[in-house]
Protein backbone atom coordinates (compact mmCIF):
# COMPACT_ATOMS: atom_id res chain seq x y z
CA UNK A 1 0.00 0.00 0.00
CA UNK A 2 1.87 3.44 -0.83
CA UNK A 3 1.53 6.51 0.83
CA UNK A 4 -1.98 8.75 -0.51
CA UNK A 5 -1.43 12.48 -0.30
CA UNK A 6 -4.21 15.25 -1.15
CA UNK A 7 -2.83 17.33 -3.89
CA UNK A 8 -5.81 19.82 -4.56
CA UNK A 9 -9.17 20.86 -2.92
CA UNK A 10 -11.94 22.69 -4.30
CA UNK A 11 -15.31 23.45 -3.19
CA UNK A 12 -18.34 25.75 -5.74
CA UNK A 13 -18.09 29.36 -4.84
CA UNK A 14 -20.67 28.89 -1.97
CA UNK A 15 -23.62 26.57 -0.61
CA UNK A 16 -26.72 27.43 -0.46
CA UNK A 17 -29.87 27.79 -2.42
CA UNK A 18 -27.94 27.84 -5.38
CA UNK A 19 -31.16 28.32 -7.89
CA UNK A 20 -29.09 29.38 -11.09
CA UNK A 21 -27.12 26.19 -10.53
CA UNK A 22 -27.98 22.82 -11.60
CA UNK A 23 -26.44 19.01 -10.30
CA UNK A 24 -24.08 19.16 -13.05
CA UNK A 25 -22.81 22.90 -12.79
CA UNK A 26 -22.30 22.37 -9.07
CA UNK A 27 -20.31 19.49 -8.99
CA UNK A 28 -17.84 20.35 -12.04
CA UNK A 29 -17.39 23.69 -10.55
CA UNK A 30 -16.03 22.23 -7.59
CA UNK A 31 -13.93 19.63 -9.35
CA UNK A 32 -12.40 21.89 -11.65
CA UNK A 33 -11.09 24.27 -8.44
CA UNK A 34 -9.80 21.07 -7.19
CA UNK A 35 -7.81 20.12 -10.46
CA UNK A 36 -6.50 23.41 -10.71
CA UNK A 37 -5.37 23.34 -7.01
CA UNK A 38 -3.60 20.39 -7.81
CA UNK A 39 -2.22 21.64 -10.92
CA UNK A 40 -2.81 18.38 -13.04
CA UNK A 41 -3.67 18.34 -16.74
CA UNK A 42 -5.41 14.75 -16.56
CA UNK A 43 -6.91 12.21 -13.56
CA UNK A 44 -7.00 8.25 -14.29
CA UNK A 45 -9.86 7.58 -12.45
CA UNK A 46 -13.26 9.49 -10.37
CA UNK A 47 -15.67 8.98 -7.88
CA UNK A 48 -18.71 10.68 -7.39
CA UNK A 49 -20.51 10.86 -3.96
CA UNK A 50 -24.47 11.76 -3.98
CA UNK A 51 -27.08 10.16 -1.50
CA UNK A 52 -30.09 10.82 -4.05
CA UNK A 53 -29.98 12.69 -7.43
CA UNK A 54 -32.60 10.14 -8.35
CA UNK A 55 -34.86 11.19 -5.93
CA UNK A 56 -34.01 15.15 -5.80
CA UNK A 57 -33.81 15.51 -9.47
CA UNK A 58 -34.46 12.13 -10.63
CA UNK A 59 -30.82 11.54 -12.14
CA UNK A 60 -28.93 8.66 -12.07
CA UNK A 61 -25.86 7.48 -13.65
CA UNK A 62 -23.41 10.34 -12.29
CA UNK A 63 -20.02 8.57 -12.78
CA UNK A 64 -20.61 9.01 -16.33
CA UNK A 65 -22.27 12.62 -16.45
CA UNK A 66 -19.73 14.21 -14.24
CA UNK A 67 -16.91 12.63 -16.59
CA UNK A 68 -18.69 13.78 -19.34
CA UNK A 69 -19.17 17.40 -18.10
CA UNK A 70 -15.57 17.48 -16.62
CA UNK A 71 -14.42 16.52 -19.89
CA UNK A 72 -12.66 13.77 -18.89
CA UNK A 73 -14.50 10.59 -20.43
CA UNK A 74 -13.20 8.29 -20.66
CA UNK A 75 -11.69 7.87 -17.39
CA UNK A 76 -13.65 5.48 -15.63
CA UNK A 77 -15.72 7.15 -12.68
CA UNK A 78 -18.19 5.48 -10.49
CA UNK A 79 -20.96 6.83 -8.02
CA UNK A 80 -20.50 5.97 -4.61
CA UNK A 81 -23.91 5.79 -2.23
CA UNK A 82 -23.43 5.69 1.83
CA UNK A 83 -26.55 7.83 2.77
CA UNK A 84 -25.05 11.00 4.39
CA UNK A 85 -21.75 8.98 4.69
CA UNK A 86 -21.48 9.01 0.79
CA UNK A 87 -18.98 11.91 0.34
CA UNK A 88 -16.42 10.13 3.00
CA UNK A 89 -17.12 6.55 1.43
CA UNK A 90 -16.40 8.09 -2.04
CA UNK A 91 -13.15 9.37 -0.74
CA UNK A 92 -12.49 6.57 0.64
CA UNK A 93 -12.45 4.49 -2.63
CA UNK A 94 -10.13 7.37 -4.04
CA UNK A 95 -7.81 6.54 -1.43
CA UNK A 96 -8.02 2.95 -1.92
CA UNK A 97 -7.45 3.46 -5.93
CA UNK A 98 -4.46 4.85 -5.37
CA UNK A 99 -2.85 3.37 -2.28
CA UNK A 100 -3.24 0.13 -3.81
CA UNK A 101 -1.33 1.59 -7.13
CA UNK A 102 -4.37 1.06 -9.34
CA UNK A 103 -4.28 4.67 -10.14
CA UNK A 104 -2.15 7.55 -9.49
CA UNK A 105 -4.37 10.45 -9.86
CA UNK A 106 -7.91 10.18 -8.80
CA UNK A 107 -10.86 12.75 -8.24
CA UNK A 108 -13.36 12.56 -5.70
CA UNK A 109 -16.37 14.66 -5.26
CA UNK A 110 -19.81 14.72 -3.18
CA UNK A 111 -22.74 17.11 -4.57
CA UNK A 112 -26.17 16.99 -3.75
CA UNK A 113 -28.45 19.30 -5.72
CA UNK A 114 -32.00 18.98 -2.52
CA UNK A 115 -33.90 22.45 -3.80
CA UNK A 116 -35.55 21.40 -6.95
CA UNK A 117 -37.82 19.51 -4.93
CA UNK A 118 -40.71 20.99 -2.24
CA UNK A 119 -39.51 20.52 1.59
CA UNK A 120 -42.14 17.76 2.33
CA UNK A 121 -40.01 15.79 -1.02
CA UNK A 122 -36.64 16.38 0.42
CA UNK A 123 -38.05 15.05 3.63
CA UNK A 124 -38.86 12.00 2.31
CA UNK A 125 -35.58 11.68 -0.15
CA UNK A 126 -33.87 11.91 3.31
CA UNK A 127 -35.61 9.77 5.03
CA UNK A 128 -34.56 6.81 2.76
CA UNK A 129 -31.45 6.72 4.99
CA UNK A 130 -33.63 5.01 7.52
CA UNK A 131 -35.40 1.85 6.95
CA UNK A 132 -38.52 2.22 5.02
CA UNK A 133 -40.48 -0.04 5.60
CA UNK A 134 -39.72 -0.83 9.71
CA UNK A 135 -38.75 3.02 10.85
CA UNK A 136 -40.16 5.69 7.99
CA UNK A 137 -43.80 3.43 7.31
CA UNK A 138 -44.27 4.31 11.02
CA UNK A 139 -43.82 8.18 10.96
CA UNK A 140 -40.67 8.96 12.36
CA UNK A 141 -38.87 11.63 10.31
CA UNK A 142 -34.68 12.04 10.67
CA UNK A 143 -34.72 14.89 13.18
CA UNK A 144 -36.95 12.58 15.54
CA UNK A 145 -34.83 9.76 14.89
CA UNK A 146 -32.30 11.63 16.39
CA UNK A 147 -34.32 12.66 18.95
CA UNK A 148 -35.26 9.43 20.49
CA UNK A 149 -31.03 9.36 20.49
CA UNK A 150 -31.24 12.26 22.76
CA UNK A 151 -34.01 11.55 25.09
CA UNK A 152 -32.13 8.55 25.91
CA UNK A 153 -28.39 10.74 26.20
CA UNK A 154 -30.39 13.16 28.23
CA UNK A 155 -32.56 10.79 30.02
CA UNK A 156 -29.28 8.56 31.43
CA UNK A 157 -26.76 11.11 31.24
CA UNK A 158 -28.14 14.57 32.38
CA UNK A 159 -27.18 15.89 28.99
CA UNK A 160 -28.72 19.10 29.49
CA UNK A 161 -31.27 21.18 26.57
CA UNK A 162 -28.73 24.03 26.59
CA UNK A 163 -25.81 21.66 26.28
CA UNK A 164 -27.15 20.38 22.85
CA UNK A 165 -27.83 24.42 22.13
CA UNK A 166 -24.20 25.17 22.26
CA UNK A 167 -23.07 22.99 19.49
CA UNK A 168 -25.22 24.98 17.17
CA UNK A 169 -23.80 27.94 18.72
CA UNK A 170 -20.09 26.78 18.59
CA UNK A 171 -20.32 25.60 14.86
CA UNK A 172 -22.25 29.35 13.86
CA UNK A 173 -19.48 30.49 15.08
CA UNK A 174 -17.13 29.17 13.61
CA UNK A 175 -19.28 29.46 10.28
CA UNK A 176 -19.28 32.85 10.87
CA UNK A 177 -15.56 32.88 9.82
CA UNK A 178 -16.13 30.81 6.76
CA UNK A 179 -17.15 32.96 3.51
CA UNK A 180 -18.53 29.79 1.55
CA UNK A 181 -20.67 28.68 4.64
CA UNK A 182 -24.28 28.72 3.54
CA UNK A 183 -25.19 30.98 7.22
CA UNK A 184 -22.02 32.12 7.84
CA UNK A 185 -23.31 33.97 10.91
CA UNK A 186 -23.06 34.08 15.01
CA UNK A 187 -26.26 32.58 16.48
CA UNK A 188 -27.25 32.49 20.51
CA UNK A 189 -28.35 29.73 22.70
CA UNK A 190 -31.88 31.65 23.24
CA UNK A 191 -32.26 31.87 19.69
CA UNK A 192 -31.96 28.31 19.46
CA UNK A 193 -33.87 27.26 22.45
CA UNK A 194 -36.49 29.80 20.99
CA UNK A 195 -36.03 28.57 18.03
CA UNK A 196 -39.83 26.03 16.58
CA UNK A 197 -39.65 22.87 17.61
CA UNK A 198 -39.49 19.50 15.40
CA UNK A 199 -39.29 16.82 17.22
CA UNK A 200 -39.32 17.26 21.07
CA UNK A 201 -36.68 18.08 22.27
CA UNK A 202 -34.90 18.96 18.99
CA UNK A 203 -35.42 22.48 17.50
CA UNK A 204 -34.98 23.70 14.04
CA UNK A 205 -31.59 25.42 14.74
CA UNK A 206 -30.66 21.90 16.53
CA UNK A 207 -31.37 20.54 12.65
CA UNK A 208 -28.76 20.84 10.09
CA UNK A 209 -30.65 22.36 6.67
CA UNK A 210 -31.12 21.76 2.99
CA UNK A 211 -28.08 22.38 0.93
CA UNK A 212 -26.78 22.82 -3.12
CA UNK A 213 -23.20 22.41 -2.92
CA UNK A 214 -19.95 20.35 -3.98
CA UNK A 215 -16.89 19.57 -2.96
CA UNK A 216 -14.00 17.68 -4.45
CA UNK A 217 -10.38 16.94 -3.71
CA UNK A 218 -7.25 15.29 -6.00
CA UNK A 219 -5.38 12.61 -4.34
CA UNK A 220 -1.96 11.04 -5.46
CA UNK A 221 0.82 8.85 -4.18
CA UNK A 222 2.68 11.00 -1.69
CA UNK A 223 5.93 10.27 -3.71
CA UNK A 224 4.39 11.95 -6.56
CA UNK A 225 2.90 15.07 -4.32
CA UNK A 226 6.58 15.23 -2.80
CA UNK A 227 7.49 15.98 -6.49
CA UNK A 228 4.45 18.17 -8.53
CA UNK A 229 2.86 19.43 -5.44
CA UNK A 230 2.28 23.42 -5.07
CA UNK A 231 0.92 23.31 -1.54
CA UNK A 232 1.98 22.06 1.66
CA UNK A 233 2.17 18.46 2.05
CA UNK A 234 -0.98 16.87 3.65
CA UNK A 235 -0.82 12.73 4.33
CA UNK A 236 -3.70 10.45 4.20
CA UNK A 237 -2.63 8.70 7.51
CA UNK A 238 -5.84 6.38 7.92
CA UNK A 239 -9.12 5.65 5.92
CA UNK A 240 -11.95 3.30 7.84
CA UNK A 241 -15.40 2.21 7.33
CA UNK A 242 -18.24 0.35 9.37
CA UNK A 243 -21.53 -0.57 9.63
CA UNK A 244 -24.04 -0.92 11.99
CA UNK A 245 -27.57 -1.53 11.73
CA UNK A 246 -29.95 0.17 9.33
CA UNK A 247 -32.61 0.68 12.01
CA UNK A 248 -32.38 2.86 15.52
CA UNK A 249 -34.26 0.43 16.95
CA UNK A 250 -32.04 -2.94 16.11
CA UNK A 251 -29.19 -1.00 17.84
CA UNK A 252 -27.73 -2.46 21.21
CA UNK A 253 -27.59 1.09 22.51
CA UNK A 254 -29.72 3.77 21.63
CA UNK A 255 -27.22 6.54 22.70
CA UNK A 256 -24.10 5.29 21.22
CA UNK A 257 -22.82 5.24 17.99
CA UNK A 258 -20.92 2.03 17.39
CA UNK A 259 -20.17 2.23 14.02
CA UNK A 260 -18.75 5.25 14.54
CA UNK A 261 -16.57 3.91 17.45
CA UNK A 262 -15.31 1.22 15.35
CA UNK A 263 -14.64 2.99 12.18
CA UNK A 264 -12.64 5.61 14.61
CA UNK A 265 -11.15 2.53 16.09
CA UNK A 266 -9.66 0.54 12.84
CA UNK A 267 -8.44 4.72 12.13
CA UNK A 268 -6.60 5.09 15.06
CA UNK A 269 -5.11 1.57 14.72
CA UNK A 270 -3.94 2.63 10.74
CA UNK A 271 -2.50 5.69 11.77
CA UNK A 272 -0.72 4.87 14.91
CA UNK A 273 -2.32 7.57 16.85
CA UNK A 274 -4.26 7.73 19.83
CA UNK A 275 -7.78 10.49 20.15
CA UNK A 276 -5.23 12.09 22.21
CA UNK A 277 -2.94 13.02 19.25
CA UNK A 278 -5.73 14.76 17.73
CA UNK A 279 -5.83 18.00 17.47
CA UNK A 280 -8.65 19.03 15.07
CA UNK A 281 -11.47 17.93 13.97
CA UNK A 282 -14.33 17.39 11.45
CA UNK A 283 -17.30 15.68 12.77
CA UNK A 284 -21.01 14.98 11.37
CA UNK A 285 -23.02 17.00 12.97
CA UNK A 286 -26.48 16.53 10.88
CA UNK A 287 -28.22 17.59 14.79
CA UNK A 288 -27.01 18.83 17.52
CA UNK A 289 -27.08 15.98 19.77
CA UNK A 290 -25.02 13.78 16.68
CA UNK A 291 -21.63 16.04 17.56
CA UNK A 292 -22.02 14.81 21.07
CA UNK A 293 -22.56 11.26 20.16
CA UNK A 294 -19.49 11.36 17.51
CA UNK A 295 -17.02 13.10 20.08
CA UNK A 296 -18.09 10.02 22.68
CA UNK A 297 -17.33 7.63 19.85
CA UNK A 298 -14.19 8.77 18.98
CA UNK A 299 -13.07 8.87 22.02
CA UNK A 300 -11.90 12.34 21.98
CA UNK A 301 -14.39 12.27 25.40
CA UNK A 302 -15.58 10.28 27.97
CA UNK A 303 -18.77 8.44 27.43
CA UNK A 304 -21.81 10.13 28.29
CA UNK A 305 -19.87 13.22 28.79
CA UNK A 306 -20.21 14.77 25.43
CA UNK A 307 -23.00 17.11 26.55
CA UNK A 308 -20.20 19.34 27.99
CA UNK A 309 -18.07 19.58 24.84
CA UNK A 310 -18.89 22.53 23.83
CA UNK A 311 -20.80 23.83 26.42
CA UNK A 312 -17.05 24.18 28.11
CA UNK A 313 -14.98 25.37 25.05
CA UNK A 314 -13.01 23.00 24.66
CA UNK A 315 -14.57 22.07 20.99
CA UNK A 316 -14.05 25.47 19.94
CA UNK A 317 -11.75 27.01 18.13
CA UNK A 318 -8.76 28.00 20.13
CA UNK A 319 -9.82 25.57 22.84
CA UNK A 320 -8.22 21.90 23.13
CA UNK A 321 -9.77 19.68 20.21
CA UNK A 322 -11.39 22.53 18.01
CA UNK A 323 -14.18 20.97 16.54
CA UNK A 324 -15.89 21.77 13.31
CA UNK A 325 -13.93 24.92 12.41
CA UNK A 326 -15.66 25.02 8.74
CA UNK A 327 -19.23 25.88 10.81
CA UNK A 328 -19.89 22.09 10.76
CA UNK A 329 -22.88 20.88 8.62
CA UNK A 330 -25.21 22.98 10.82
CA UNK A 331 -23.42 26.52 9.56
CA UNK A 332 -21.35 25.19 6.72
CA UNK A 333 -24.58 23.62 5.32
CA UNK A 334 -25.14 20.06 4.70
CA UNK A 335 -25.41 18.87 0.45
CA UNK A 336 -25.72 15.27 1.62
CA UNK A 337 -23.28 13.61 -0.92
CA UNK A 338 -20.27 16.75 -0.54
CA UNK A 339 -20.54 16.72 3.29
CA UNK A 340 -17.67 13.74 3.73
CA UNK A 341 -15.57 15.51 0.87
CA UNK A 342 -15.83 18.82 2.69
CA UNK A 343 -14.47 17.77 6.11
CA UNK A 344 -11.76 16.57 4.56
CA UNK A 345 -10.84 19.63 2.88
CA UNK A 346 -11.12 21.72 5.98
CA UNK A 347 -9.00 19.53 7.68
CA UNK A 348 -6.54 20.24 5.01
CA UNK A 349 -6.66 23.48 4.22
CA UNK A 350 -5.78 23.52 8.51
CA UNK A 351 -3.10 21.68 7.64
CA UNK A 352 -2.28 23.59 5.01
CA UNK A 353 -2.27 26.78 7.38
CA UNK A 354 -4.81 27.83 4.72
CA UNK A 355 -7.68 28.67 7.40
CA UNK A 356 -7.37 32.28 7.51
CA UNK A 357 -9.55 33.55 10.24
CA UNK A 358 -10.57 30.25 11.28
CA UNK A 359 -6.64 28.94 11.66
CA UNK A 360 -6.06 26.08 14.52
CA UNK A 361 -2.43 26.82 15.70
CA UNK A 362 -0.09 24.14 15.00
CA UNK A 363 -2.35 21.94 13.39
CA UNK A 364 -0.71 18.96 11.89
CA UNK A 365 -2.63 15.89 12.59
CA UNK A 366 -6.79 15.84 11.69
CA UNK A 367 -9.29 13.81 12.12
CA UNK A 368 -12.58 13.49 10.00
CA UNK A 369 -15.97 11.49 10.91
CA UNK A 370 -18.61 11.60 8.34
CA UNK A 371 -22.18 9.07 8.86
CA UNK A 372 -25.11 7.79 7.14
CA UNK A 373 -28.25 7.58 8.71
CA UNK A 374 -28.42 7.09 12.08
CA UNK A 375 -25.26 6.03 12.10
CA UNK A 376 -25.65 2.93 10.28
CA UNK A 377 -22.12 3.60 8.05
CA UNK A 378 -19.66 5.46 9.26
CA UNK A 379 -16.30 6.87 7.60
CA UNK A 380 -13.27 8.04 9.36
CA UNK A 381 -9.73 9.47 7.56
CA UNK A 382 -7.07 11.07 9.75
CA UNK A 383 -4.54 13.35 8.19
CA UNK A 384 -1.39 14.75 8.88
CA UNK A 385 0.39 17.47 7.47
CA UNK A 386 3.53 16.30 6.35
CA UNK B 1 -47.88 5.43 -8.91
CA UNK B 2 -48.54 4.15 -5.71
CA UNK B 3 -47.45 0.22 -5.71
CA UNK B 4 -49.43 -2.22 -3.60
CA UNK B 5 -47.58 -4.95 -4.15
CA UNK B 6 -44.91 -3.25 -1.49
CA UNK B 7 -47.56 -2.86 0.73
CA UNK B 8 -48.96 -6.14 0.45
CA UNK B 9 -45.69 -8.34 1.14
CA UNK B 10 -45.45 -7.03 4.49
CA UNK B 11 -48.66 -7.91 6.07
CA UNK B 12 -47.86 -10.89 7.48
CA UNK B 13 -45.80 -8.94 9.37
CA UNK B 14 -47.50 -5.52 9.71
CA UNK B 15 -51.13 -7.06 10.08
CA UNK B 16 -50.15 -10.34 12.15
CA UNK B 17 -46.57 -9.09 14.06
CA UNK B 18 -45.36 -12.46 12.20
CA UNK B 19 -41.33 -13.12 13.23
CA UNK B 20 -38.89 -15.64 12.75
CA UNK B 21 -36.85 -17.27 15.64
CA UNK B 22 -33.56 -18.03 14.09
CA UNK B 23 -33.59 -22.22 15.63
CA UNK B 24 -29.47 -22.05 16.41
CA UNK B 25 -29.26 -18.81 18.79
CA UNK B 26 -32.99 -17.59 19.29
CA UNK B 27 -32.64 -14.35 18.17
CA UNK B 28 -35.81 -13.14 16.49
CA UNK B 29 -35.77 -11.17 13.71
CA UNK B 30 -38.69 -8.94 12.48
CA UNK B 31 -39.41 -8.65 9.94
CA UNK B 32 -37.97 -12.18 9.24
CA UNK B 33 -34.46 -12.45 7.11
CA UNK B 34 -32.61 -15.12 5.43
CA UNK B 35 -29.43 -14.61 7.59
CA UNK B 36 -29.60 -14.45 11.53
CA UNK B 37 -28.02 -10.96 12.19
CA UNK B 38 -26.36 -12.41 15.56
CA UNK B 39 -25.21 -15.82 14.51
CA UNK B 40 -25.63 -15.76 10.22
CA UNK B 41 -27.50 -19.32 10.63
CA UNK B 42 -30.16 -19.71 7.83
CA UNK B 43 -32.49 -22.20 9.82
CA UNK B 44 -35.66 -20.13 11.55
CA UNK B 45 -39.22 -21.30 12.92
CA UNK B 46 -42.23 -18.95 12.66
CA UNK B 47 -42.68 -17.26 15.78
CA UNK B 48 -45.64 -14.25 16.70
CA UNK B 49 -44.81 -11.02 18.74
CA UNK B 50 -45.09 -9.95 21.97
CA UNK B 51 -48.32 -7.44 22.02
CA UNK B 52 -47.17 -5.88 25.17
CA UNK B 53 -44.08 -3.70 25.99
CA UNK B 54 -42.20 -0.58 27.44
CA UNK B 55 -41.25 2.65 26.03
CA UNK B 56 -37.18 2.60 25.62
CA UNK B 57 -37.71 6.75 24.00
CA UNK B 58 -39.86 8.84 22.52
CA UNK B 59 -40.69 12.58 20.64
CA UNK B 60 -43.28 13.99 19.54
CA UNK B 61 -43.12 15.07 15.73
CA UNK B 62 -44.15 18.30 14.65
CA UNK B 63 -43.11 18.54 11.26
CA UNK B 64 -43.79 15.23 9.44
CA UNK B 65 -44.64 13.68 6.49
CA UNK B 66 -47.15 15.32 4.34
CA UNK B 67 -49.24 11.95 4.44
CA UNK B 68 -49.94 12.61 8.09
CA UNK B 69 -50.49 15.93 8.04
CA UNK B 70 -53.99 15.27 9.94
CA UNK B 71 -52.12 13.30 12.62
CA UNK B 72 -49.62 16.08 13.32
CA UNK B 73 -48.00 15.91 15.81
CA UNK B 74 -48.19 12.93 16.98
CA UNK B 75 -45.91 10.84 19.26
CA UNK B 76 -43.91 8.01 17.97
CA UNK B 77 -40.67 5.59 19.59
CA UNK B 78 -38.74 2.85 20.02
CA UNK B 79 -40.81 -0.12 22.12
CA UNK B 80 -38.84 -3.15 23.47
CA UNK B 81 -41.69 -6.00 23.65
CA UNK B 82 -42.28 -8.80 25.87
CA UNK B 83 -39.52 -10.88 24.79
CA UNK B 84 -37.01 -8.52 23.83
CA UNK B 85 -38.03 -7.80 20.24
CA UNK B 86 -37.64 -3.83 19.62
CA UNK B 87 -39.81 -1.97 17.13
CA UNK B 88 -40.78 1.59 15.41
CA UNK B 89 -44.37 2.25 16.30
CA UNK B 90 -46.86 5.72 16.72
CA UNK B 91 -47.52 6.12 20.33
CA UNK B 92 -51.46 7.14 20.00
CA UNK B 93 -53.96 7.95 22.56
CA UNK B 94 -51.83 9.51 24.73
CA UNK B 95 -51.43 12.19 26.37
CA UNK B 96 -48.14 13.76 25.61
CA UNK B 97 -47.17 15.44 29.02
CA UNK B 98 -47.52 11.88 30.68
CA UNK B 99 -45.30 10.23 28.05
CA UNK B 100 -41.99 8.63 29.96
CA UNK B 101 -39.35 6.28 29.06
CA UNK B 102 -40.22 2.74 31.18
CA UNK B 103 -44.17 3.17 29.89
CA UNK B 104 -45.99 0.49 29.49
CA UNK B 105 -48.17 -0.16 26.47
CA UNK B 106 -49.72 -2.36 24.03
CA UNK B 107 -50.11 -2.57 20.17
CA UNK B 108 -53.15 -2.09 18.28
CA UNK B 109 -53.84 -2.86 14.77
CA UNK B 110 -54.50 0.84 13.45
CA UNK B 111 -54.53 2.63 9.76
CA UNK B 112 -50.88 3.60 9.79
CA UNK B 113 -50.90 6.03 6.70
CA UNK B 114 -52.73 6.16 3.01
CA UNK B 115 -50.46 6.24 -0.55
CA UNK B 116 -50.87 8.53 -3.03
CA UNK B 117 -53.90 9.23 -5.12
CA UNK B 118 -55.38 5.75 -5.04
CA UNK B 119 -55.07 6.07 -1.38
CA UNK B 120 -53.99 2.20 -0.66
CA UNK B 121 -54.82 1.91 2.86
CA UNK B 122 -51.37 1.11 5.02
CA UNK B 123 -52.15 -0.49 8.20
CA UNK B 124 -49.91 -1.76 11.21
CA UNK B 125 -49.60 -1.64 14.90
CA UNK B 126 -49.51 1.51 17.23
CA UNK B 127 -49.06 1.39 21.23
CA UNK B 128 -51.38 2.50 23.80
CA UNK B 129 -50.56 3.18 26.98
CA UNK B 130 -51.99 0.76 29.48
Amino acid sequence: MRDVAILGVGINKKWGELWEMSLRDIFVEAALNAVDDAGVDHVDSMYVGCMSSGLFVGQEHLGCLMADYLGINPVPATRVESACASGGAAFRQGFIEVASGTSDIVLVGGVEKMTDVSGDEATYALSAASDMEYEAYHGITFPGLYALMARVHMERYGTTREQLAHVSVKNHKHGSFNPEAQYPFAISVEDVLGSVMVADPLRILDCSPITDGAAAVVLCPLEMARKISKQPLVKVLASAQASDSIALHSRSDLAWLEAVHRAGEKAYKMAGKTPKDIHLAEVHDCFSIAEILALEALSLVEKGKGGQAAESGMTALGGKVPVNTSGGLKSKGHPVGATGVAQVIEITRQLRGSAGDRQVERARTGLTQNMGGTGGSSVVHILEAV
Amino acid sequence: MANPARYWREIPQRYRLEAARCTSCGEISYPPRLACRKCRSRKFESVVLADEGKILTYTITRVGPSQLADLTPYAVGVVELEGGVRIMAQIADCDFEELAIGQRVRLEFRKIQEDGQAGILCYGHKCVPV
